[in-house]
């Protein structure tokens, strides 16, 4: 049944919307998508929306505004339970632990990507490439843990650490061909870059994800507008 | 329901420590308290807590559940039905995880600022640190708790953090229930409770705690 009442308020090249999206499309809802043309402006629906943040993503569900991309996603899985497959494991220690490395990928693995992406200088970027790479390798153990032998971190369905890290595949694979390194790579992380496959040819996801070459081109400009803010005056 | 095996890896002065002993307290919970050595970590520590290594660590029958907030909301899991933490309705449960998400995105670390810092920096930390807790008294308004009219999700979250606030006063020369005297009515009244008050270390041992770290860490 098509839901009239769902909007999603973000921006095309941000994988945190992009987790919300996928979402959605999982659960087969309908929504209206609203471009936010950040940073240059924000709308008065965002700021009403989202007062504290200010930023996106931001799922307006009849007149209900849930902000933080995680917290929307597991959101989504409890309101539309009517679906084949939950987002979020029924167990309550699996739970923990979906919920677990999606924070790892949150707090740890997506600052590092950050920092690889705007690193000034050539020590920078080489500390933070060592940390991306390194959390590829405990993502690629986490994947055997959780998979346990199946596609994906959720076993037979896309699940909660699929959204949550998968949503970052465009900006690994940009960040990485800035670099000339492959960040998920065949020799250190072989589980992760076959199922890097199989997330991106997901029903659910395939026509959501951005172009990688606009997102290399956009990538391009953050960074430098990021460094611009960032080198001291003169 | 059968003897469950639970054992709490903690430091007393952690306030993410503290969430969890409240959480157990809610729920009734026996458990096992093992105060850890942060500058020894024992090796159980090490093997459940590989990837952080750090406490608090919720060991279930064997089986080890890591981060503050994944731990209150599994504690709430495992035992729905004394004392809910997290509210029924998915609007409701987002809102109170949202909030949950704020405290610890902001309050540790500005606190930390205002207790390791002097001069501008400080003055700054202590502005966005009182900044955010009258946005939280926003959030509170005119309920008894965050839960409503009782101990929820984002009381247990942020009222450990209550237990160093004579410490942040005395390190920032403020007074935190001048500038947000609701949210200190809020945390008397959740210090009422013994699942609150046991939990928590006294302000002044949380205070000669941070004076202790300072010396150490060569902070004036």
């Amino acid at each position: 049944m098509a839901e009239s009442n769902v909007m999603v308020l973000g921006t095309w090249a941000s994988p945190f919307v992009l987790r919300v999206k996928i979402a959605l499309h999982l659960k087969s809802v309908n929504y209206e998508n609203h471009e936010e043309n950040l940073p240059e402006s924000k709308s008065d629906l965002l700021l009403k929306s989202n007062p504290v943040y200010k930023k996106v993503p931001v799922l307006i569900h009849g007149h209900n505004p849930i902000c933080e991309s995680l917290i929307i996603v597991e959101y989504i899985d409890e309101v539309w339970t009517t679906s084949a497959s939950s987002i979020l494991p029924s167990d309550a220690y699996e739970r923990a632990q979906s919920r677990f490395w999606a924070a790892y990928v949150e707090d740890k693995f997506f600052p590092a990507l950050r920092r690889l992406l705007i690193g000034a200088t050539e020590e920078d970027k080489k500390a933070a490439l060592a940390e991306v790479v390194e959390g590829t390798v405990v993502l690629e153990g986490a994947f055997g843990e959780l998979s346990k032998g199946k596609a994906f971190f959720g076993g037979d369905n896309i699940g909660f650490v699929d959204i949550a890290l998968g949503s970052l595949l465009g900006w690994i694979e940009v960040i990485g061909k800035q670099c000339e390194t492959k960040l998920v790579s065949e020799a250190k992380t072989p589980r992760l870059v076959q199922w890097a496959d199989c997330f991106s040819a997901h029903e659910a996801v395939k026509d959501v994800l951005p172009e990688v070459d606009k997102l290399a081109d956009f990538g391009l400009k953050l960074r430098a507008k990021i460094l611009k803010a960032l080198a001291p005056t003169n | 329901m059968g003897d469950e095996d639970v054992v709490l890896l903690d430091f007393w002065p952690s306030p993410f420590g503290m969430r969890v002993r409240i959480a157990l307290a809610e729920k009734e919970i026996k458990y096992e308290y093992k105060e850890e050595d942060l500058r020894n970590k024992s090796d159980l520590l090490l093997k459940m807590n590989p990837i952080h290594k750090k406490i608090p660590v919720l060991i279930h029958n064997g089986k080890p559940v890591c981060e503050s907030l994944i731990q209150v909301q599994y504690i709430d899991d495992i035992w729905p039905h004394k004392s809910p933490l997290l509210p029924t309705d998915p609007y409701q449960r987002a809102i109170a995880k949202f909030w949950g998400d704020f405290v610890d995105k902001k309050i540790y670390d500005l606190g930390r600022k205002v207790w390791t810092t002097k001069g501008e920096e400080q003055e700054a930390a202590k502005k966005e640190f009182i900044e955010c807790l009258k946005l939280l008294e926003g959030e509170l308004g005119n309920k008894a708790y965050f839960g409503g009219e009782n101990l929820g999700y984002v009381d247990v979250v942020l009222v450990p953090f209550y237990s160093w606030f004579y410490a942040y006063e005395k390190c920032g020369n403020f007074s935190i229930e001048t500038e947000c005297p609701k949210l200190i009515a809020w945390a008397k009244r959740c210090m009422e409770k013994d699942s609150v008050s046991k939990s928590l270390p006294d302000q002044d041992k949380i205070y000669d705690f941070v004076l202790h770290l300072k010396k150490v860490f060569g902070i004036e």
